[in-house]
């Protein structure tokens, strides 16, 4: 047995330190309050420390730590987006990934799979084609490679799909990787903490006080706080937030679902992707077959989770992995997505002075979790959009002037 | 299998239905300015709550209302429209 393990039984006062302080009550005041202890609350909250020298920081979560959408979701971490802005941005966040566990020194089973989106027609080839060249011209590594290449990456799939949708071909994206959810939200928020930033569980934000000046204060389930900076980092719950402060967006919430198999060998090396059979899969580091779809079909703000999804997803994974029929499905559940008419999310500085949203994550906000705290921690701190997020502003709605990623996010997460 | 009540087939899978999302009132495009238009095009009362909604039966090719709770998912009513003018008011 290891030492530690051994020190760690015999000894009354546990030697280790807790992954988190749990401070025992609310201050009055502080500097930036954060509502929300997602992946994305918690990495601002650690960026603002790290980075900006800024401490005096609450991080407000109504439940509990990465109990929203960052433990709900997928975990497919890409960069072959659509737009420039898109493909800067998520580019950005893929490098942050890659030294993250040794900076927390804690294990992400951060994972290079190699992704592919598959494409059965002719149109889908066309988009693949279009956005690998976008990457190229911005020096992110995706090609587009032909139905051969993808029968000798993965040699158990029925390349016709049982005849419905034969593979053409597909995007490849060689950095496509997964990650330990969890852990990215428990590394922010142990950084954060071990740094002087407060996280306070079950405590809900009930309302925001704005005067002339902007934000003066939170309401919350435990009290009032002054503050004068409000980063609403929630995700699933932004329109509420938002109509906290008065504030009108086109974010719009829709269910997404998830479910996992029983663990196998592994023998799904790659991320698959298919838009046309609304398919997307992996396996996980324990053997677990990680599977999602499209989203539900229409507006509720509840993380029920449907027999319908589960048929139908099945149904799909069967005509792509015919061999998968006696695998068992052991778990799905669902998460609130907090959808916006481009498939971009909304960030950085609003109308009401001191209200910073970093939203509109929808489907494909768990790769941003770096990235997007680092540029909100940024844009917090100065008062003013990061560079980087200047084309995800809530304003470029009123110009007409959208970051169309539709085709780069709407079923490949 | 959650149904839905269509006014004209009574209850059917959901699945045989189209969502096409609040009923909202829209501003006369030769009257309003800009900054209006946009509200109108991009912007959604996002927040839960008790809403009507426009929703299609795909094989009978019916459009109508349902009044529905977003948070529970509980169809409280469903009515053809009269007009789209007449739902808005
Ligand atoms: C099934 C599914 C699969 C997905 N797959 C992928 C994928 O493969 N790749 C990818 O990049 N993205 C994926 N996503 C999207 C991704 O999960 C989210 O965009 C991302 O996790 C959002 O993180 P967050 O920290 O902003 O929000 P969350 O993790 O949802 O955190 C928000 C927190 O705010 C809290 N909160 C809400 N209201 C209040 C309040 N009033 N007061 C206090 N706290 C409050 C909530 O309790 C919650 O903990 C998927 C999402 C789902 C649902």
């Amino acid at each position: 047995m290891p030492w530690r393990l051994l020190r760690f039984a015999l000894s009354r006062t546990h030697p280790e330190p807790r992954m988190f302080t749990r401070p025992a009550r609310l201050k009055p005041a502080y500097d930036v309050v954060i509502i929300g202890a997602g992946g994305h609350g918690l990495a601002a909250a650690y960026y603002l420390a790290r980075d900006h020298g800024i401490t005096n920081v609450a991080v407000l979560e109504k439940g509990y730590i990465g109990g929203g959408n960052t433990g709900r979701n997928t975990t497919i971490i890409r960069s072959n987006y659509l737009t420039v802005e898109g493909v800067a941005f998520f580019d950005e966040s893929v490098r942050l990934w890659q030294d993250l566990s040794t900076e927390f020194d804690l294990n992400l089973f951060y994972s290079t799979r190699g992704h592919f989106t598959l494409a059965h027609t002719d149109s889908a080839m066309r988009t693949m084609r279009w956005r690998a060249e976008v990457n190229k011209h911005l020096g992110v590594d995706s090609e587009l490679v032909d139905a051969q290449s993808v029968a000798t990456a993965i040699p158990m799939m029925d390349m016709s799909c049982a005849g419905h949708a034969p593979v053409l071909g597909a995007l490849y994206h060689a950095p496509g990787a997964i990650a330990r959810h969890d852990a990215v939200a428990w590394g922010y928020g142990r950084g954060a903490d071990q740094r002087g930033a407060e996280i306070h569980q079950q405590t809900e934000v009930t309302g925001i006080e704005i005067n002339d000046s902007g934000v003066v204060g939170v309401n919350t389930t435990r009290g009032r706080i002054a503050t004068r900076k409000v980063l609403c980092a929630v995700a699933g719950s932004t329109p509420r937030v938002a109509e906290m402060v008065g504030l009108r967006t086109p974010i719009y919430i829709h269910p997404l679902q998830a479910m996992v198999s029983e663990p196998v060998k592994p023998w799904l090396d790659p991320i698959i992707v298919s838009g046309s059979l609304h398919v997307y899969v992996s396996q996980s580091a324990r053997g677990e077959l990680v599977m999602g779809a499209s989203l539900d079909p229409y507006e509720l703000h509840s993380t029920r989770s449907t027999l319908d999804f589960a048929e139908g997803l099945a149904a799909h994974m069967l005509d792509m992995f015919p061999f998968l029929s006696d695998v068992k499905v052991v778990r799905q559940w669902a998460g609130m997505a907090d959808m916006t008419p481009d498939f971009a999310p909304i960030m950085g500085k609003t109308p009401v002075e001191g209200f910073y949203l970093d939203a509109g994550w929808g489907t494909w906000g768990f790769k941003a979790t770096p990235v997007s705290g680092k540029t909100m921690a940024h844009t917090v701190a100065h008062d003013a959009n990061h560079a980087l997020i200047e084309g995800f502003n809530l304003s470029r709605f009123g110009r007409y002037q959208l970051t169309g990623e539709k085709g780069a996010a709407s079923v490949g997460h | 299998m959650k149904l839905m009540p269509c006014p004209v087939n009574g209850l059917r899978p959901v699945s045989e239905f189209f969502y096409w999302g609040e009923v909202r009132p829209m501003p006369d495009p030769d009257r309003c300015d800009d900054a209006a238009w946009a509200d109108y095009v991009f912007n959604r009362n996002g927040a839960p709550g008790i809403k009507k909604e426009w929703w299609y039966h795909t094989p009978s090719g019916t459009w109508f209302i349902a009044e529905r709770d977003t948070i529970r998912d509980e169809v409280l009513r469903t009515w053809l429209h009269a007009s789209p003018e007449a739902e808005q008011q």
